[in-house]
């Protein structure tokens, strides 16, 4: 379905706006290039939702690891600075999945907490002033750089997607995390320790919104506290269009994926047909209820 | 063969177990034996499929003491009830519908490939797993149209018999099933009993929970009648009628000294 939907929407646009340059080579590769944080950070929400679990601070997360990576890099270099960046990612991760399934909170719950809180630390970290980004290491892995022609970007989202794709079927972690979303119950009767699962899905959530805050640092060549904020809406869509069910028990990696592009090219097209933000707001939020609620009634029947 | 003959099993001595205010058991006393199928008969509510997920290692006891072949055990989770060779068929069933027929059957006992690194990690054998689960099922004459169809897309009996495909599947010793043919068809139904057979020709020690008492008179040994979480009655199957039992059931009939 998700697939057919991104050709129907990318026939339309290539259509409507074929003057306004949407199937332009350069115009392509931007779609590319802002799809992959959406991406990514849809892979590791997969997992959260396929657990049966849901991860709200995701935007927030990636917004605080804009941030730490620019001062993390800037002041340790570039391997500790993103290695001290995916740790606060994912130990945020574990700080939610621990909560959720200990004080037994419906991560619902927990994670809008921690979105707010987050986005609070984000705001006071450098006083809502963007850090600007010097490493040029730093900018060539995770933003403007290009490993030939094939830019670091799409990269990174075949690289997440690939090793997503693995980690949930050909993994037992994988096959353990639908299971728990499915029927934690039954899970629990076979052996399986509910627990870890849940907590290391909600790791996995935030790990990769972690990077994909990274992504977007390196894009801009700043961090700042509102970076990739405004997504968690936008990632919810990609991965339930995408196959992904929003209650647990099944999930798509390459669904996500693609999901995330119909996001992408969505907002892309609708900055080119001139609509003004306000409207830009409106229309996407029209189209995300319709695109979920019909790939929600496919899966009803399949 | 006599019911004296055999090796005792599984001994549960005093099971207490409490949710909040309610004693769901009540100091339960229960001994299986090899070569032996013992009902667990009751009620709704009298405290049988808590008696199983005690032993299944799902529910933590209060109080009590188990032993598997004479040795003292406490059964943690339900990983350790397996490492002792008890399987259980839960009355859900315990099957992932979003899952395929090997995935559910092998859930939890994966098998894994590319050595140390490959288990540390849980590379699955996807592949030994089909074939393996193929093997397990023609021999338990279970008849499923695709090993990779989810689990949800099967019939009621089909989920049913890769359920208790899961518990027989390992020659394991002892075996509980809680209401096993309670979704199937009549041949179905019939199959179950002959692989419960099976198991007791094999000398498993078999625990079945039914509320069928034909089948108890069909297949089973002796019989253990729970109410409101006490026993009140322990009875060898060919000693009373089918009357006797549901007396014991509904609680118009009391055995107050134990065999």
């Amino acid at each position: 379905m998700v697939y057919a939907a991104a050709a129907l929407i990318f026939g339309l646009f290539a259509v409507v706006l074929r003057d306004d340059g949407f199937v332009t080579a350069s115009n392509l590769l931007n779609i590319g290039r802002q799809a992959a944080p959406i991406a990514v950070m849809a892979v590791g929400m997969a997992f959260a939702l396929g657990a049966a679990e849901i991860d709200l601070s995701v935007g927030s997360v990636a917004a605080l690891s804009s941030l730490v990576v620019a001062d993390a890099v800037g002041s340790f270099g570039f391997a500790a600075g993103v290695a001290i960046t995916l740790a606060v990612g994912a130990g945020i991760g574990a700080v939610n999945g621990f909560i959720a399934v200990k004080v037994r909170i419906p991560s619902f719950l927990v994670t809008l907490g921690t979105l707010g809180i987050v986005s609070g630390v984000a705001r006071n970290l450098n006083n809502l002033q963007s850090l600007p980004i010097r490493n040029d290491v730093y900018l060539n892995v995770f933003g403007a750089g290009s490993l030939g022609p094939i830019s670091s970007l799409l990269i990174w989202t075949v690289v997440i997607g690939a090793v997503g794709h693995l980690a949930l079927h050909q993994l037992r972690w994988g096959r353990h995390v639908l299971a728990v979303g499915a029927d934690r119950s039954a899970a629990a009767a076979l052996g399986i320790r509910t627990d870890r699962i849940r907590i290391t899905a909600l790791i996995a959530s935030a790990a990769a919104a972690s990077l994909a805050g990274m992504l977007l640092a390196g894009r801009l060549a700043i961090g700042r506290h509102d970076l990739g904020e405004n997504l968690l809406l936008t990632v919810i869509a990609a991965v339930v269009i995408g196959g992904t069910n929003l209650f647990g028990g099944r999930a798509s990696v390459a669904g996500a994926i693609a999901g995330s592009i119909v996001m992408a090219m969505l907002n892309n097209g609708l900055i080119l047909m001139g609509l003004r933000v306000a409207d830009q707001l409106i229309a996407r939020g029209v189209i995300i209820i319709l695109a979920v609620a019909l790939s929600m009634r496919e899966q009803k029947e399949a | 063969m006599t019911v004296e003959a055999q090796a005792t099993a599984l001994e549960v001595e005093g099971l207490c177990k409490s949710f909040r205010a309610v004693q769901a058991l009540d100091h339960v006393d229960l001994t299986l034996r090899y070569g032996e199928v013992t009902a667990l008969l009751g009620d709704n509510g009298a405290g049988k499929s808590t008696f199983v997920k005690c032993v299944a290692g799902v529910y933590a006891p209060d109080t009590g003491r188990m032993r598997v072949d004479g040795v003292e055990t406490s059964i943690a989770n339900p990983d350790a009830a397996r490492e002792l060779g008890i399987e259980t068929v839960h009355q859900t069933l315990a099957v992932i519908d979003t899952l395929d027929v090997a995935e559910n059957l092998f859930l939890n006992r994966e098998h894994t490939r590319g050595g140390p690194i490959g288990a540390w990690l849980g590379v699955l054998d996807k592949k030994r797993m089909r074939i393996e689960t193929a093997h397990i099922l023609e021999r338990l004459g279970i008849r499923i149209p695709s090993l990779r169809r989810p689990m949800g897309a099967l019939s009621g009996g089909q989920r049913q018999a890769v359920a208790i495909g899961r518990a027989t599947a390992w020659g394991r010793q002892i075996v509980m099933l809680d209401e096993p043919a309670a979704a199937l068809g009549v041949e179905q139904a019939a199959r179950v009993l002959e692989l419960i057979l099976n198991l007791r020709e094999g000398g498993a020690a078999v625990l079945l929970i039914t509320h069928n008492m034909d089948r108890v008179s069909e297949v089973c040994d002796r019989a253990v009648v729970l109410r409101q979480g006490r026993k009140t009655a322990e009875v060898a199957v060919g000693d009373v009628t089918t009357d006797d039992l549901v007396a014991y059931i509904t609680g118009a009939k009391t055995q107050r000294t134990r065999p």
